[in-house]
């Protein structure tokens, strides 16, 4: 038991399946995590642009930032984030568990196209004004329903594949996988109770209203971030960190804690959104408690993730695929510090509603699930495709560090702009007046917002360093000499 | 005692186990906002939306406003004097959905009805930067389009289910009403009577039609004034 079993933990005997597992469809979502990223990060820089130069909302109504801003969030989050997350967890669980995906081709294929169609319906809505009004939620009652449709299949089709398994125990990667779906399902029905004007129309209210209806979204939204950009996440970096670094996970008994202690803790962390605000002070405090806390079980994750490298750090010399990997979980140690900091409400009177909280975010999504995917694919696809290695070393070097220095950029002037400009609205002058107006403060981003867009123009620049990297792994590398194994019987797997 | 290794082996318990786990936090934390009656503050003076109040606030929610601008003032010394008293549970009881915000790329705008007059209003939103050189908003003219109203009834009759006080009156007169709001010469007794407080005036230099534009602007300009603060007691702000 214990240590002992995390490093036999699927190293079984072989037994050999019927049918290879499901791969074409984890391919598919791995294009369509590269596409999406590249179309998020893209979106996210023009509006990035905008903000520094407004002459680039172009005097359309669909080209302005208050209708772009939603399509580069749902780009990034659910469109590049949920095909990752869906791609991988369908991948993983396979491989941990030596079973087909239950439901075959067929239920995959579903998934992927059913997905795809409601990343489709959502910016499409978002670009003619069709929303909710509740970040990160802002998706239309018939969109939601279609994604609680899909979403249910998805549930179906892992739970159902890990029954089938041939493992007796379930690998630690997919509790992450499988506390994420079931959270986001619990979430995404609970902060989209609506009712339609009409069923043929498009608009709907919110059952809930004023406090309320912000308590419910933050406990959505929060944990958006919680479990679909943390936990899922979590559970790629369980199953790629270990296999790349080919060691196996630091301590069982962590992930234990770590595990149960973030589920739990996670979820009551969404006031923090909501301090100094309309919302009870009971409800802030917990909130706020409850977000300084988080910092262990972040931090145990962390450690279990890096420690995984106890060694094997030579590889990150030589293998920047894990060098993407072992980075993100730095960025997410790091985010993880900072979350709990400006959840402070002292901290907090400083930081919300200024940049402070964009760049947060930024190191998060940009450094942590940014990373911590490209690390996943730059180790896929030569697996997928049957590729001995990828294209070049070199580059990916190369997409590693112009990242990193974008992500420099965009956190750094984030940082900046956000204290400064939180500092001048609080500013007296020695006569007791208000030291500048608002758009004094306005006027001072400028220097940021444009620093923070170069810092977008190079993510982008990263990621399109990647598209060509792949393009020509696939089509170029050489290939594997066998044909490519359904399965390879390797201990780690 | 519940060995590790039971859950590690039974989908189905971790499953359930972590549903639970995950469900407690939340539970905590939203069910007494509905059940403690002292989380919406006794004050008096907050209505439901005027017809054209509740179509210039879908337009705000159209156009993503919230992602630039917040509508809660913060109860701090330097708040105060730029947007006026903090905001209040009450203030924000009607709103389907809350538009509290996150980030003030702009400024507040809770209690921004009345600061401005209807034409600067009117000539910022066209172009933002003729007013304000700095400033960094897209400019909006495309709402001097027409309204569309026809289905008004149908967004008042889902709050009505909703629990948002509309009569079966106003309603009725939903169309009269958003219509004559936008008109300085209409007979608005019955309107303002429904819905004490409300801004009414050609909002746009356009009298000939109700525009998007003055459904947003009559929105704006009722925002954060039906509370009357000289009359409120530290009593009745109690959470």
């Amino acid at each position: 038991m214990g240590e002992s079993l995390a490093i036999s933990a699927g190293a079984g005997p072989v037994v050999r399946t019927e049918a290879a597992y499901v791969e074409d469809v984890v391919r598919a979502f791995v294009i369509a995590t590269v596409f999406w990223g590249v179309v998020g990060f893209l979106m996210g820089t023009i509006i990035a642009w905008q903000l520094a130069f407004p002459l680039l909302n172009l005097d359309l109504e669909w080209t302005t930032f208050g209708r772009r801003r939603p399509v580069h969030t749902s780009a990034v989050i659910f469109a590049f984030g949920g095909n990752a997350l869906l791609g991988t967890s369908l991948y993983v669980v396979q491989r941990t568990c030596r079973a087909r995906l239950f439901g075959g081709n067929e239920a995959g294929w579903f998934l992927f196209w059913g997905y795809q169609t409601f990343i489709v319906l959502a910016a499409l809505g978002y670009v003619t004004g069709v929303t909710q009004g509740k970040e990160y939620a802002e998706p239309e009652w018939y969109v939601d329903l279609f994604l609680t449709f899909v979403w249910v299949v998805y549930l179906i089709v892992f739970v159902g594949t890990i029954m089938k398994r041939e493992e007796p125990h379930i690998y630690v990667a997919n509790w992450f996988y499988l506390a994420f779906i079931i959270t986001i399902a619990m979430l995404h029905i609970g902060n989209n109770l609506v009712l339609p004007i009409d069923w043929g129309s498009a608009k709907s209210y919110q059952v809930a209203a004023g406090v309320q209806d912000a308590m419910i979204q933050w406990w959505y939204g929060h944990n958006a971030v919680g479990f679909f950009l943390t936990a899922g996440f979590l559970g790629m970096m369980y199953y790629f960190i270990p296999k790349r670094a080919e060691r196996p996970v630091y301590s069982y008994r962590l992930s234990i804690v770590h595990f149960w202690s973030l589920i739990f803790l996670y979820i009551w962390a969404g006031p923090h959104h909501l301090h100094y605000t309309a919302l009870p002070d009971w409800t802030q405090t917990l909130g706020m408690i409850f977000s300084v806390m988080l910092w262990m079980p972040s931090w145990g994750g962390m450690i279990n993730g890096i420690m995984t490298l106890s060694g094997a750090w030579d590889k990150l010399r030589t293998d920047p695929g894990l060098r993407f990997s072992v980075t993100a979980v730095a960025f997410y140690g790091m985010s993880t510090f900072e979350g709990p900091v400006m959840s402070i409400k002292a901290v907090n009177a400083l930081s919300h509603y200024t940049d402070w909280t964009v760049g947060h975010v930024h190191s998060g999504a940009m450094g942590w699930v940014g990373f911590i995917t490209f690390g996943a694919i730059y180790y896929l696809v030569p697996v997928l495709w049957g590729k001995r290695e990828l294209y070049s070393q070199r580059l990916v070097a190369w997409h590693f560090w112009i990242a990193t220095l974008g992500i420099v950029f965009y956190i750094t002037a984030m940082w900046v702009s956000g204290i400064m400009q939180g500092l001048m609205w609080r500013a007296y002058d020695e006569l007791g007046f208000l030291q500048y107006s608002f758009i004094e403060t306005v006027a001072a981003m400028h220097p940021y917002y444009v620093i923070r867009a170069l810092g977008g123009v190079l993510y982008v620049t990263g990621a399109l360093i990647m598209v060509y990297n792949l393009y020509k792994t696939v089509t170029e590398s050489e290939p594997l000499p066998a044909p490519a194994p359904a399965w390879r019987p390797q201990a780690a797997e | 005692m519940l060995r590790h290794e039971t859950i590690e082996k039974n989908v189905i318990l971790l499953a359930v186990l972590t549903l639970i786990t995950v469900s407690i936090g939340g539970l905590v934390q939203i069910i007494p906002l509905f059940t403690i009656e002292t989380t919406i503050e006794r004050v008096e003076g907050v209505r439901p939306y005027s017809p054209l109040e509740l179509a210039g606030r879908n337009i705000y929610i159209r156009e993503g406003c919230y992602v630039c601008h917040s509508q809660m003032v913060r109860p701090f010394r330097d708040e105060l004097e730029r947007y006026g008293h903090y905001s209040l549970a009450a203030e924000s009881m009607y709103d389907r959905p809350f538009q509290w915000g996150s980030k003030r790329t702009g400024p507040d705008l809770a209690r921004v009805g009345g600061k401005y007059s209807n034409e600067w209003h009117y000539q910022h939103l066209i172009d933002p930067r003729s007013v304000v050189p700095e400033s960094i908003m897209p400019p909006y003219a495309f709402l001097v389009r027409p309204l569309k109203f026809d289905d008004i009834e149908k967004h008042m009759r889902a709050l009505q289910r909703l629990g948002v006080p509309y009569t079966d009156e106003m309603i009725a007169n939903a169309r009269a009403d958003l219509v004559a709001q936008a008109n300085p010469d209409a007979d608005t007794t019955g309107l303002l009577a429904r819905y004490p407080k409300a801004v009414v005036g050609d909002f746009d230099r356009n009298t000939r039609v109700v525009t998007e534009m003055d459904a947003l602007i009559a929105y704006l300009q009722m925002l954060g004034t039906l509370v009357n603060f000289a009359e409120v007691t530290p009593q009745q702000l109690r959470q």
